[in-house]
This record gives C-alpha cells, sequence and structure tokens, in this order.
C-alpha cells in the first residue's frame, strides 16, 4: 500500500529541461519512477530521453494520464507552477525549488485549500516510496522497502535517519520530506493522518528542527489520533539563540520553538524521542517494542 | 535581510506613514549638526540590527546639541550588547537624530507571516514600548491579531475594528485605519517578513507617528526588489558570515574549536548536537547546502580556516546523489591550498563512498574517516583533547 506514491503512479516533471529537472528526472527513472512526460514553456513537441516534452501540464495530464508532479521550476515561476498543476488535475504535487518567496506562497496555500491535489514542499527532498517509486532528489539506494512511515522537515538529516533505519533493518513504507519552508503543503499532522490510515505502515519516525511550533501541534494530534507507534529526533538542541528582529514572531509562537519544548511535548503525548542523531534507528526499534 | 530603523522608517514614510524629523549622522560632527538644526532638544538613536537599544543606552534623549556630539562619540565604534544581539553585541557605525516628540499614548502594531495560518497576520496592542512580549505571555487578551486572508485582503473596517479596540476614536481613528492599510501595503510590495511600528504614538499635539519602525525582508524575493542589496549593512554581520554569503553558504560562528562542514541545515544542526554530546566544542555551523558541489566545499573549508579558534575539522556530508569521491577531490584540493595542518575527520556517505575515502587517505593530509556520525564524533573529539 504505502501513501501518496505507488507502482501506478504517472509523473511529469514540471521544469524538465532544466539542469537539476533533467539529472533527477533520469536518476528517478533509474529508480523505477513511471516519468511519462515533462513539461517546459516554449519547448513541447521535444522528447529528452525519450519521454515527450509540453508546453503546459494540462497537455501532459491530457496525453500521459500523468497524476503526479515533480516541479523543479526556478523560484520566480514556482508558484505559478503549482498552481497550473493544481488546475490540471494533478493528485500530488512535489515542489522540490528553494527559494520562493512568502507572498507568492501565501496565495498559492489558500488557493489549493479548495482543490484535490496535495503539495509536498517547497524546498524539500521529495517523497519517496522504497522498491515503487521515487518522486524527488533522494538517494534511493538508502532505503528499503518496509513498515515504518517517515516524516521530516529536513532533507540531508533524514537521509541519515533513513540509513540508520535501514542498518537496523527497520524498512520504510514511505519516506516524507514536508519542506523547511515557512509556509508548506502538507504538515506533519496531514502526513502522519495519511500513515494512521496505512496498512502497510506500523511505526512511524518523525524529524524535526527548532523553530515554528509544527512537532508541538503535531505532538498532540498524535496523543489524541494516532494508532501506531511514533519515535522522533528533534535537531538544534545545543543551537545558540539566533539574533533576531522585532518582537511578532515571539508574540505569535509564545517564544516556543526550542528544542526541549518540542521534546517534552513529544515525550508528554506518548513519542519516544532520541537523545542523539547517533541513535535515530534504536529509537525507533524501542518504539515498535514499546508498542 | 534586516534594515536599520532610518531605512524601515524612510520606506513607511514614502507609504505615507507618519515619522519624525530625521538625520543620518555618521560622525559625531554630524550629530551635533542634526541636533542644532531640531534646537537642541533631540533624540540620538544608535542604529544597529537588533531590539532593546534603550535598556543599553543606545538611544538617549540629549537637550542641546554640545551633549548630542558627545553621545555621538560614545556610541560611535562601540559594539552595544542588548538581549537581541548575543554577548558580543553590535557595532555602532550609524546614528539617527530625530527631533523630540511629546508623546500621549503608546501602540505595539506590526505585521507578519504566521507561519500557523500560513497568512499574514496583523498584531495590535494598546499597551506598546519595549515589553510587549511581557504583554503577550501575561495579558493574552490585551493582544489583538488578525489573520488576513489573501484574496479577501485586509478591509477599512476590519482595521477601524483594530483601531476602535486600540482605543483611538473620531479623525485619530480614520487616521489609524489608513496607517493600517499602508503597513500592509509595505508588507505585499516590498515582500516582508516583518513590518513592525513599536511605538507607535499619539504625540502630545495629537498625530499619529510612527516612534520606531523594524523591517525585515524576505531574502527570496531579492529578484524582484533590486534596491534591496544596497540597503544591506555589512557592519552588522560578522566579517565571515559575509564571506560565506558571498559563495552561498549558511555560517555562523560559535565559541568552540572544532570546524565543522556539512550539507544540509538539519544535518549540521544535528552534527552540532552530536559533537556535544560527545564532550566536543563546536566552533562554527556551517551549512554548504544539500547539494554540495566541490567548489563550495572548497570555499567553506577556506572560511573555516579563518576562524583562529579552529584546532580540528569535522567534515559530515551525506553527499547521496553527490559521488563521495568528487568530494574527497574538493577537500583535498581545499586543505592543499591553504596549506591545512590541522587534524581532519571525515564522514561521508553517499555513492563510491570507499573510492572517497581511499582518495583521502592516500592524500598524505592529516585525515581520518569516521565509519558513522557517532564513529565519527568521537575520533574528532578525542583527538583534540
Amino acid at each position: 500500500m504505502a501513501v501518496l506514491l505507488n507502482k501506478e503512479s504517472r509523473v511529469v516533471v514540471q521544469g524538465i529541461t532544466g539542469r537539476s529537472g533533467f539529472l533527477h528526472t533520469q536518476l528517478c527513472r533509474e529508480y523505477g519512477t513511471r516519468i511519462v512526460a515533462g513539461v517546459t514553456p516554449g519547448k513541447g513537441g521535444i522528447h529528452v530521453e525519450g519521454i515527450p516534452v509540453f508546453n503546459t501540464v494540462e497537455e501532459a495530464v491530457r496525453h500521459t494520464g500523468a497524476n503526479v508532479s515533480m516541479i523543479f521550476v526556478p523560484p520566480p515561476g514556482a508558484a505559478d507552477a503549482i498552481l497550473e498543476a493544481a488546475d490540471a488535475g494533478i493528485d500530488l504535487a512535489v515542489c522540490i525549488t528553494e527559494g520562493i518567496p512568502v507572498r507568492d506562497m501565501v496565495p498559492v496555500k489558500r488557493i489549493i485549500a479548495g482543490k484535490k491535489m496535495r503539495l509536498i514542499g517547497p524546498n524539500c527532498p521529495g517523497v519517496i516510496t522504497p522498491g515503487e517509486c521515487k518522486v524527488g532528489i533522494m538517494p534511493g539506494y538508502i532505503h528499503k522497502k518496509g513498515k515504518i512511515g517517515v516524516v521530516s522537515r529536513s532533507g540531508t538529516l533524514t537521509y541519515e535517519a533513513v540509513k540508520q533505519l535501514t542498518d537496523v533493518g527497520l524498512g520504510q513504507s514511505t519516506c516524507v520530506g514536508i519542506g523547511g519552508d515557512p509556509i508548506i503543503g502538507m504538515n506533519f499532522i496531514d502526513v502522519l493522518g495519511l500513515f494512521n490510515e496505512d496498512p502497510q505502515t506500523e511505526g512511524v519516525f518523525m524529524i524535526g528542527e527548532i523553530g515554528g511550533g509544527a512537532e508541538e501541534e503535531a505532538a498532540y494530534w498524535i496523543r489524541e489520533n494516532m494508532k501506531k507507534p511514533v519515535g522522533a529526533f528533534i535537531a538544534g538542541v545545543t543551537a545558540p539563540p539566533g539574533k533576531r528582529m522585532g518582537h511578532a514572531g515571539a508574540i505569535i509562537t509564545g517564544g516556543k520553538g526550542r528544542a526541549e519544548d518540542k521534546i517534552n511535548v513529544l515525550a508528554e503525548c506518548g513519542v519516544v524521542v532520541a537523545k542523539s542523531p547517533t541513535r535515530m534507528g534504536e529509537t525507533m526499534l524501542e518504539a515498535m517494542n514499546i508498542g | 535581510m534586516n534594515l536599520h530603523e532610518y531605512q524601515a522608517k524612510e520606506i513607511i514614510a514614502a507609504y505615507g506613514i507618519p515619522i519624525p524629523r530625521g538625520r543620518v549622522a555618521l560622525t559625531s560632527d554630524q550629530v551635533e549638526r542634526a541636533a542644532k538644526e531640531f534646537g537642541g532638544r533631540c533624540v540620538v538613536k544608535a542604529q544597529i540590527h537588533a531590539g532593546g537599544r534603550g535598556k543599553a543606552g543606545g538611544v538617549r534623549l540629549v537637550h542641546h546639541p554640545e551633549q548630542a556630539q558627545d553621545v555621538g562619540k560614545e556610541l560611535f565604534g562601540k559594539r552595544l550588547v542588548t538581549h537581541q544581539t548575543g554577548p558580543e553585541g553590535l557595532k555602532v557605525r550609524r546614528i539617527l537624530v530625530e527631533e523630540a516628540v511629546e508623546i500621549a499614548r503608546e501602540f505595539y502594531l506590526s505585521i507578519t507571516l504566521d507561519r500557523a495560518s500560513s497568512r499574514y497576520c496583523l498584531i495590535a496592542s494598546a499597551e506598546g514600548g519595549v515589553d510587549i512580549e511581557e504583554v503577550a505571555a501575561k495579558s493574552p487578551e490585551k493582544i489583538h491579531i488578525l489573520t488576513i486572508d489573501p484574496f479577501f485582503g485586509l478591509r477599512p473596517y476590519q482595521a477601524r475594528q483594530i483601531a476602535l479596540a486600540l482605543g483611538l476614536a473620531g479623525s485619530l481613528c480614520e487616521d489609524c485605519v489608513n496607517l493600517i492599510l499602508n503597513l500592509y501595503r509595505v508588507c505585499l510590495e516590498k515582500d516582508c517578513f516583518l513590518a513592525e511600528i513599536n511605538p507607535l504614538v499619539v504625540t502630545k499635539a495629537g498625530w499619529l507617528m510612527a516612534m520606531d519602525a523594524k523591517i525585515t525582508f524576505d531574502d527570496n524575493a531579492i529578484f524582484r526588489h533590486r534596491e534591496y542589496p544596497d540597503m544591506m549593512d555589512y557592519s552588522q554581520l560578522d566579517p565571515l558570515e559575509i564571506n560565506a554569503g558571498k559563495y552561498d553558504l549558511a555560517y555562523i560562528k560559535l565559541d568552540g574549536t572544532i570546524g565543522c562542514l556539512v550539507n544540509g541545515a538539519g544535518l549540521a544542526m544535528a552534527t552540532l548536537d552530536v559533537l556535544k554530546e560527545f564532550g566536543g566544542e563546536p566552533a562554527n555551523f556551517l551549512d554548504v547546502g544539500g547539494g554540495a558541489s566541490r567548489e563550495k566545499v572548497a570555499e567553506a573549508f577556506k572560511i573555516i580556516l579563518q576562524d583562529d579558534d579552529v584546532k580540528g575539522i569535522f567534515v559530515n556530508i551525506f553527499g547521496g546523489i553527490m559521488r563521495c569521491d568528487v568530494i574527497a577531490q574538493g577537500i583535498i584540493e581545499a586543505a592543499n591550498e591553504v596549506h591545512c595542518p590541522l587534524p581532519i575527520v571525515v564522514r561521508m556517505d553517499g555513492s563510491r563512498v570507499e573510492e572517497g575515502k581511499k582518495l583521502l587517505l592516500e592524500s598524505g593530509l592529516n585525515v581520518q574517516c569516521g565509519d558513522s556520525l557517532g564513529d565519527a564524533a568521537q575520533r574528532i573529539v578525542s583527538m583534540l583533547s
């Protein structure tokens, strides 16, 4: 089963003719992902490595039945690319692009709230269902098919966590990098909800960072709703307090966002929290044994 | 990207928000001249990228031009330490001299991004000033927060509700409505993460005025704001941080002895955590970006070595799609170019890891390879102790 992606997923790459878009199209295809189309405005009609390129996502969907989009469009056009995917009837858009202005993402988030399309990212490593489909920039070889769902705000730290899970013998159902930007599509709770209902997923590992209140909200949701064991790691316990301007951020977050706050709330809500980034795999084993 | 108070005030003034008359001074003589212009009695305000200046002695009311000059002499070049700067403080290079204004009432007003709702929100309070965070913590009912629907925009009637809640009436209320709407325009048109007026005051003469303003731009929007780079004051950053910024590296100087070079912010934070766990003290946070190209690794290496406190280097690269032999070459080239005499521990993961390790071990550098994050961290800590 897994979540979001499987063998049947048909992927269109927006920005396929760019450097990263082209490189990762090849790497995803090598992993086994069915890449059925690419989109680059103005380059419709050409083929890239045998993949047909269209001017619009709508055309790509009409001609190839694509239902997932992987977005590599540069920041000035990225918000538009997400909206185009939503309008073309795509089920899942994974936006890898880093550096989209917040002002562009505020209306995107508002618009897609009323659409069926799910958005992962932006500024994320992507989504992978090991052994079936990879839509993103993560290294495929560290993953192993299995029963742990992984959800993370981070990029390379997720690779470290996945490698540790694989090393202790815990494979993954699906790994979701939700992205580190202030405004993202699906959040921790949205993905936890999917894992909760997925028969293949028997436990979840969650990776958070300092800043914001998303981990705390996820912790309360887990306490009320989660049927499966959850392990977690929060990066930044030793991070020095940053220089900051003004008071607004502290007012709306109530001064929260420190790693200790997040770890305490998670532990109170029944999540097993790794005390060291060297013990993420062991921590998940422990959570599975308790659960 | 942060702006100085005087820059933020210039921006909001261009949108019709009233500010006190003021002059920016770069020398104490200029401070004196500006004070004369305002009749002697004026406020001398150190310009640094942090709040809490008043309590740190960076904002002074003076009564005649000579006094203004003395304060200027005292403040220029001084490192001002406030609760928002960190212990090393920030150097004062510019001073804003403003006419003294008689204040009747003070408010807090800001627009910022609310991550939880993914929308901008307006925050207002009838109790402004430096203790606003305390007000928010102790009496949250005194803080008015309005989340702005991007489709609906910020409407005059909503701004009026806020102005009335602040206790403003009559023409002052309508002035405040316009001011709030204009602040929202600033936020959108200038791509701000934060546009804050604290305090917003009613003067004894009965006018609304922004006594202090803070603006933080969204760095990601630089492609449509050619004015951003010119407004940046590099003296407010650590020189190593500026250098790192040129190569798109995220670098933060810390107090320890282990120079860290990591790809990805989350992994970089976790690396600091694990070094501390084994008793080591990191000298910096340095994220070369998820991709970690050979050029960036080389530049990062040079930046780390410019810090004299560094006694050893810890490289943690989860390459993934980057080949480890390429990363290893980048490390070797950089280390040779700068004649690095320090011990290096490398933890790499990714494709061709064995080839990468072989290159490093045969390079003639003082280098060890760790098999895992924990193993590598223990090695560098024990080498330095």
